[in-house]
């Protein structure tokens, strides 16, 4: 498995499109913790469990005022079509061009496969990761961890 | 291991006695075909084991791609005040095809229980926080899609299949 950027690393800023016509990049969300969901492939039946679970999830997320990100290297066109599909609310970055840039400097792409791991960031208000972990690929990580995090945050 | 953070208590809904030696908790959604597989099976299980083994049902409805699993839950909570939750639990998996209000108000009829006190507890979101916090402990306990088992407070994460249910349910007798 990749080895992923621990707790107290800076979190690599990016801008990535969200919409084809939009783009987000971490520094827009200083202030409130992030956090950072990336999984191997839209569509794809874990991932799908997975997301759907965090879709759920939002106002849990929201009350820690979190920002949820899903970034994989599908394309946003692929994004809006499973956003629309699986009804979710959050958006769904594209780390498509150049392919796993993003998801590289977290150290969270498998060059074998050409895809992400299916790796979890949760970064503070100050833009610093506070816990992160990987998942075996075909493993939905879930969302105990990231909600353990962001109770942590508050400490 | 993902272990069971919200411990069982009178607000459960269990079949069985809470001092049985094993206790699986299933949590679950009404509408999602994996758990509507499982459930003759579970029967087969508590059949198996007999009382050695109490069974506890918590909700943990995925709404966004199961757009009745919501009023599913709600319906089974409205039996639930009304002492019938098992049976309304039963009516509702063997039902699990045809899904929606009519179904919920039909079943409440032939609960002899009333059909307009479900629609009013449905409208007004009576029961859904309710559903709502089986929904985040299940969360924070590591439940991440399902079916998913625990088996006296540790998460099961093999197949839910009757035969690797029983011989881990064994285990721990």
């Amino acid at each position: 498995m990749a080895n992923i950027l621990p707790p107290g690393t800076v979190a690599p800023d990016f801008a990535l499109h969200v919409t084809p016509d939009q783009k987000l990049s971490l520094t827009e969300l200083r202030g409130r913790p992030v956090v950072m969901a990336f999984y191997p492939a839209d569509w794809s039946p874990v991932c799908g469990d997975q997301m759907a679970l965090y879709n759920e999830l939002l106002p849990e997320f929201q009350k820690f005022n979190a920002e949820l990100l899903g970034i994989s290297v599908d394309g946003v066109w692929c994004h809006e079509a499973f956003t629309h599909d699986r009804h979710l609310h959050f958006p769904l970055l594209a780390d498509f061009e150049p392919k796993g840039g993003v998801a590289r400097k977290y150290g969270a792409y498998r060059e074998a496969d050409g895809i992400c791991e299916r790796a979890l960031f949760v970064i503070d208000k100050t833009g610093k990761i506070t816990w992160s972990y990987c998942s075996p690929v075909a493993v939905n990580p879930g969302a105990e961890g990231i909600l353990q995090a962001l109770e942590d945050l508050k400490k | 291991m993902a272990e069971l953070k919200i411990p069982i208590s009178a607000k459960d809904h269990m079949q069985g006695n809470a001092d049985a030696p094993v206790i699986l908790v299933e949590y679950g959604d009404y509408e999602c075909p994996h758990c509507g597989r499982a459930y003759p099976m579970i029967k087969r299980v508590q059949k198996h084991f007999g009382a050695k083994l109490a069974f506890v049902f918590r909700n943990f409805p995925l709404n966004q791609i199961h757009p009745n699993a919501e009023a599913a839950a709600e319906t089974a909570e409205f039996a639930a005040e009304n002492g019938r939750f098992w049976e309304m639990h039963d009516a509702i998996f063997e039902n699990q095809e045809s899904l929606g209000l009519e179904v919920f108000l039909l079943l409440t009829e032939k609960l002899k229980l009333s059909s307009a006190g479900l629609r009013q507890a449905l409208e007004s979101n009576k029961y859904t926080s309710r559903v709502k916090s089986d929904f985040i402990g299940g969360a924070r306990s590591g439940v991440n899609g399902t079916p998913t088992f625990f088996i006296n407070g540790n998460r099961f994460d093999g197949a839910p299949e009757f035969d690797e249910l029983v011989a881990e349910i064994d285990g721990r007798m």
